[in-house]
């Protein structure tokens, strides 16, 4: 036992990990799992706007859940927003809505979510039928019949399916474990055998290597996005509304990342295991709780939002939820798609130099 | 005679401490030399800096001709290595092998193609040329690393313990091909524990604590300091304290 003490202490990126690890999941988890929402992004269709219309938004304003990100004219502009994913919900009044107010007579309201994450779309219509309910209530009196009737629509998920919540986080779940753990392994194991030492002193430059080894993995990645994306389609009824193409070139970009990071972690590890540890524990912890593949980033506490920005399955979710389900295609998703290569590029470069020889 | 290997005031620190203190030597062509020292002296730190492994905090060598940091791409052109923990990919066969080596080295097809063959058949390994390197008895496998080493006829081949863990008759075929290389031009420059081995050596040189203690002939070195064997003069520079109680 004391010689398990023993190996156990002296091993000491293991150890770090084994403590710091399900630290960082119990905080992390923590914040994660609420079901509470907040910045919730508003957009208003005001076609007339009157003083009750102005009075209703006055009133989303005021409330700290919400964000106004937009008071626009027509319901056109409302599409590409949410395909985009700059909204969350969408307010449309009807015209003379102020008018059937006073009349006594039904105004309608129009709440449109987006519902690609089903479990936030019911809490964010809750939130808006909410500050409605009090609206209302104000304005009624004894004797007065306000109705505001709030319709609601559920946009991209009208049945609500959990799948096509689950599923587009699942792909990026899978190519980063795939392609991160893939790459970390090889190079570790070049590494431990003392080959990558003969590489090294071979004419070959540090580039080379790494592209060398990380182009038949690309080939491996890819061939599982296009599985996974059957599966989802073919098992689980997800969607398909927007490009094919784009996706699977997104893939390919995101999984490059995987790859890259992959090199990174090999390239600051000592051993097989050391790599192995590294590369889940880097990869898929916060992908599970960063990434809004199932904790919507919404939910998160504002502090962690900066921290979603530098995990790489973030932008792809964007993109992967954003073809799917939204049929949103290049024009409202290269953000991510630059991000995305931003990173990758990064990545690249440092891979590179942590193998150019130590200088003194 | 030109020199294959020319190092002047090489050192290495690694912050405060000093691995290799401003040592200076040099090797003749077609020379076989010994790099002998004990574990920590320094040996392994040095050889890096002559591969292009690691950069000189300061001095300079060239080998093959070419400065080590200037023309680091040149110099790994012109030299062979076989790493101590083995250079060959045990999953991949011997022939495969033979034309990853052959093709990072840029040789042509064809020249892969008979030099292998050549390199097979002087080994008599010709039967197992499909056969995956793991499968192969450890002497084989070393006798192939160094034949792998050599596949591209380069100016200087650099050996970093190659006959540990080997039987002696294995170890006699190898130096063989040592001798055999040399004949044919090739500088070798090897480190090894076996002092037996360094017998075998035109010139060897003693590395203790950074610097080269003592460096010529094994003849020189044992008349020098009286001694029978370059063992005794291995524990004597090794151990100064333990010697002399000796």
């Amino acid at each position: 036992m004391v010689k398990e003490l023993r190996h156990i202490l002296r091993d000491r990126q293991t150890l770090m990990v084994l403590l710091l690890l399900p630290l960082a999941m119990v905080v992390l988890f923590g914040f994660a799992i609420r079901s509470d929402v907040h910045d919730i992004r508003v957009v208003f269709v005001d076609p007339n706007p009157d003083y009750a219309t102005i009075a209703l938004r006055a009133r989303f304003a005021g409330n700290g859940r919400f964000e106004i990100v937009g008071t626009v004219p027509t319901i056109a502009t409302v599409e590409p927003m949410f395909r985009r994913g700059d909204a969350d919900i969408a307010l449309v009044f009807e015209p003379g809505f102020a008018g059937h107010l006073a009349e006594g007579t039904p105004a309608r309201l129009l709440l449109v979510s987006d519902a690609s994450d089903p479990n936030t779309g019911t809490t964010i219509q809750a939130y808006a039928g909410a500050v409605i309910a009090s609206y209302q209530a104000e304005v009624g009196g004894p004797g007065r019949a306000v109705q505001i009737i709030p319709v609601t629509r559920m946009r991209y998920n009208p049945t609500l399916a959990s799948a096509n919540l689950f599923v587009p986080g699942l792909i990026a779940l899978v190519l980063t474990l795939v392609t991160a753990l893939m790459t970390a392994i090889s190079l570790s194991r070049e590494k431990e055998r003392g080959t990558l030492e003969v590489l090294l002193v071979s004419p070959l430059q540090p580039w080379q290597i790494i592209v060398g080894k990380v182009l038949p993995y690309l080939l491996l990645a890819f061939a599982n996005v296009v599985t996974a994306l059957v599966a989802a389609w073919g098992i689980f009824g997800v969607p398909f509304r927007g490009s094919l193409v784009f996706l699977l070139a997104a893939s390919t970009v995101y999984a490059m990342v995987g790859l890259a990071l992959g090199v990174m972690i090999a390239s600051v590890t000592n051993s097989q295991r050391a790599a192995m540890i590294g590369a889940m524990a880097g990869t898929m912890l916060p992908n599970l709780l960063l990434s809004g593949m199932i904790f919507p980033i919404a939910s998160l506490p504002g502090w962690m939002h900066p921290l979603t920005l530098v995990v790489p399955a973030r932008w792809f979710i964007v993109i992967s939820r954003g073809v799917m389900l939204k049929g949103a295609g290049i024009a409202q998703l290269w953000l991510p798609l630059v991000v995305l290569f931003g990173m990758l590029l990064v990545l690249m470069l440092a891979a590179i130099r942590s193998f150019k020889p130590r200088l003194a | 005679m030109t020199l294959a290997i020319d190092v002047h005031e090489l050192t290495r620190r690694f912050g405060s401490f000093t691995a290799v203190d401003a040592i200076t030597f040099d090797v003749n062509e077609g020379e076989v030399f010994g790099f002998l020292g004990a574990n920590g002296a320094g040996k392994t730190t040095a050889i890096k800096m002559l591969i292009g492994l690691l950069a000189p905090s300061a001095g300079s060598a060239t080998v093959a001709g070419c400065d080590v940091v200037r023309e680091s791409d040149a110099v790994r052109r012109r030299i062979g290595y076989m790493s101590q923990r083995f250079s060959l990919y045990e999953d991949l066969t011997v022939r495969e092998n033979i034309t990853l080596y052959g093709g990072i080295y840029g040789l042509s097809n064809e020249a892969i193609r008979d030099r292998g063959d050549g390199m097979l058949a002087a080994l008599h390994l010709e039967k197992m040329a499909k056969e995956r390197v793991a499968a192969l008895p450890l002497g084989w496998k070393q006798k192939l690393a160094f034949s792998v080493a050599l596949l591209h006829e380069p100016a200087v081949v650099f050996l970093d313990e190659p006959t540990g863990g080997v039987d002696p008759i294995t170890r006699r075929q190898f130096w063989e091909m040592i001798y055999a290389a040399a004949a044919r031009g090739t500088t070798v420059f090897v480190t090894t524990h076996y002092l037996d081995e360094a017998e075998y050596c035109d010139r060897v040189s003693i590395m203790v604590d950074g610097r080269i203690a003592a460096m010529g002939t094994p003849q020189q070195l044992k008349e020098e300091h009286d001694v029978a064997t370059l063992d005794e003069l291995f524990v004597r520079l090794a151990r100064p304290s333990a010697a002399a109680h000796g």
